[in-house]
């Protein structure tokens, strides 16, 4: 299954590192990964297969937004269908 | 891959426009808990619902957590309750209500409807029962919907029903002096009522539906809104074209989540419903839109025209991204629900005129209006006959749900809490139908009607 990771906020050293490490710890495979910065505002957009995740969509999910709200940052993850669904025919 | 536009989109809608999913609904059927003994039949409607609806609320947050997308309500919808409990012999259905309340605790529902009857053309004992316990049946429980279906296109006007029902406003209201005669907000009269609606107070589960199923309900009207924001100006041709991309977007939002909850309990999906739900918070208001489109206060005269065309663009943009639409399917124009039509009723740019004619053009009716608490109970029953008038002659659903605040007077501000919000108390037009609605019988169903 894939999903969408998206990662918003005021951009800082070490925000790719620190996503992607909780990422690999839980056995979730980066297969996409776009950036840009706006006037210092940071938007992060990773599509990731969970398929080989350790732990259920919805504690990963928990782990993301917490590591989030430590770092001031808004951290989530949605299954990709919900974006196909909405722009896709 | 989804590009990067596009995922902002879609997380904006969420965050800052109020999307959602406005409910999960699960209809069953309790048509096989019918006995004679009504705590038998009240114990099997108990655990019928328990039993399916086990899982709703944890698989709706499941889903929830999954996609990103807030599912607000999770609900349950049963056959008329008036049905399952036409053989019991006592005089009160009350039980009944009280065995669906318990239930909807039991599974984390905050609203379960069906305490119903369906008397568009006449009553059996059962359903004249039924409507006697209203009453008391909504002031004794917290979350039972009720709705009565008093006439439709094919059968014509139950008028001895619509007297009935005025009377029966007036007592759920005056039960519930001490809550702002909130009995009244959980009580929806019909006409055409639909079978598969999944929206409160109104849903239950049609005779003609099957023994279980899932029907969802989109909302959206602040992803409307700020969509038209961008067009303004425009000639309606832009307006109607953004509308109906919006509501595409938005219902198979509704579709993914309609399916995913289907296959995850087993249950089969039955239709999306899209309509545009105003909550109270800001922005998330079905009478912004209509001011965006150009009108100073939503009532101004425009009103109608610009809410017949929004409702139709809906309904254009949401068929094709569904693969079963029903229900109200619609915009909805609930007062106290709606920050702009509240802000609107108090400085009397709405009227229950207004409205009225609103209702001629939008998804359903006089929805969640207060009225002074000395309104008779004829002048409501007339009420409801106007709004039955216009669903049986426009081959639509309509529908009254006003409360007559007991002791309100008009310009005070009633507050029901939660989604139901807090409503204006509007004025009434003060001329007798007290001899017209003694009249009884049946308004005749229309020429349109006789169709074979």
């Amino acid at each position: 299954m894939r999903a969408i990771v998206t990662v918003i906020g005021k951009d800082r050293v070490g925000i790719i590192a620190r996503v992607c490490s909780i990422l690999a710890e839980k056995g979730v495979n980066v297969l996409d990964i776009s950036q840009t910065v706006l006037q210092e505002y940071f938007t992060m957009i990773m599509l990731v297969d969970v398929s080989v995740c350790d732990i259920p969509f919805a504690e990963l999910a928990e782990v993301l937004h917490a590591e989030g709200e430590k770092e001031a940052l808004n951290i989530r993850i949605q299954r990709e269908d919900i974006f196909e669904a909405m722009h896709r025919i | 891959m989804i590009n990067q536009r596009e995922i902002m989109q879609t997380i904006e809608m969420i965050d800052q426009q109020h999307l959602d999913i406005r409910t999960i609904t699960m209809g069953i059927s309790v048509r096989d808990c019918a006995h004679p003994d009504i705590e038998v039949c009240s114990r099997k409607i108990y655990d019928k619902i328990t039993r399916c609806a086990e899982k709703l609320t944890r698989t709706g947050e499941d889903i929830e957590r999954e996609f990103g997308i807030p599912i607000v309500n999770k609900r349950i919808s049963i056959t008329p309750a008036a049905i399952a409990a036409e053989s019991c012999e006592c005089r009160s259905r009350v039980p009944v209500a009280e065995a669906m309340d318990k239930a909807a605790r039991e599974v984390g529902v905050n609203f379960i409807g069906g305490f119903s009857a369906l008397v568009h053309k006449g009553f059996t004992e059962g359903d004249r029962k039924l409507v006697e316990s209203i009453p008391e049946a909504l002031a004794a429980t917290e979350r039972v919907c009720s709705s009565v279906n008093i006439a439709t296109t094919r059968a014509g006007i139950n008028m001895d029903a619509v007297a009935m029902m005025g009377r029966t406003v007036k007592e759920a209201a005056r039960l519930t002096a001490s809550s702002g005669s909130m009995a009244c907000a959980k009580l929806v009269v019909f006409a055409n009522a639909v079978e598969d609606n999944p929206f409160m107070a109104g849903a239950f589960h049609g005779e003609g539906e099957a023994e279980c199923v899932i029907n969802v309900g989109v909302s959206g009207p602040g992803v409307v809104s700020h969509a038209l924001q961008a067009c303004k100006g425009a000639p309606f041709d832009v307006v109607a074209e953004t509308i109906k991309k919006t509501a595409f977007r938005i219902t198979r939002m509704g579709q993914l989540v309609a399916q995913e909850a289907s296959a995850r309990l087993g249950v089969p999906f039955g239709v999306v419903d899209l309509s545009l739900a105003p909550t109270p918070a800001i922005g998330d208001s079905v009478a912004d839109i209509l001011e965006i489109m150009g009108l100073e206060s939503v009532g101004a005269p425009g009103t109608t025209a610009a809410l017949a065309m929004l409702n139709d663009a809906v309904k254009k943009g949401g068929v094709m991204a569904s693969s079963h639409v029903g229900g109200l399917s619609g915009a909805f124009i609930p007062v106290s629900e709606d920050a702009g039509m509240i802000r609107a009723a108090e400085k009397g740019a709405l009227t229950i005129e207004k409205l009225e004619a609103m209702t001629c053009v939008c998804s359903v009716g006089l929805d969640m209006i207060a009225i002074p608490g000395d309104t008779p109970a004829s002048t409501i029953a007339a009420i409801i006959a106007d709004e039955a008038a216009i669903g049986v002659i426009n081959n639509k659903t309509t529908a009254v749900r006003v409360i007559p605040v007991e002791g309100g007077k008009v310009g005070e501000r009633v507050e029901f809490g939660g989604l139901l919000g807090s409503a204006p108390i509007m004025p009434v037009n003060r001329y007798s139908s007290e001899e017209f609605i003694a009249r009884g019988g049946r308004i005749p169903a229309p020429l349109h009607s006789l169709r074979n």
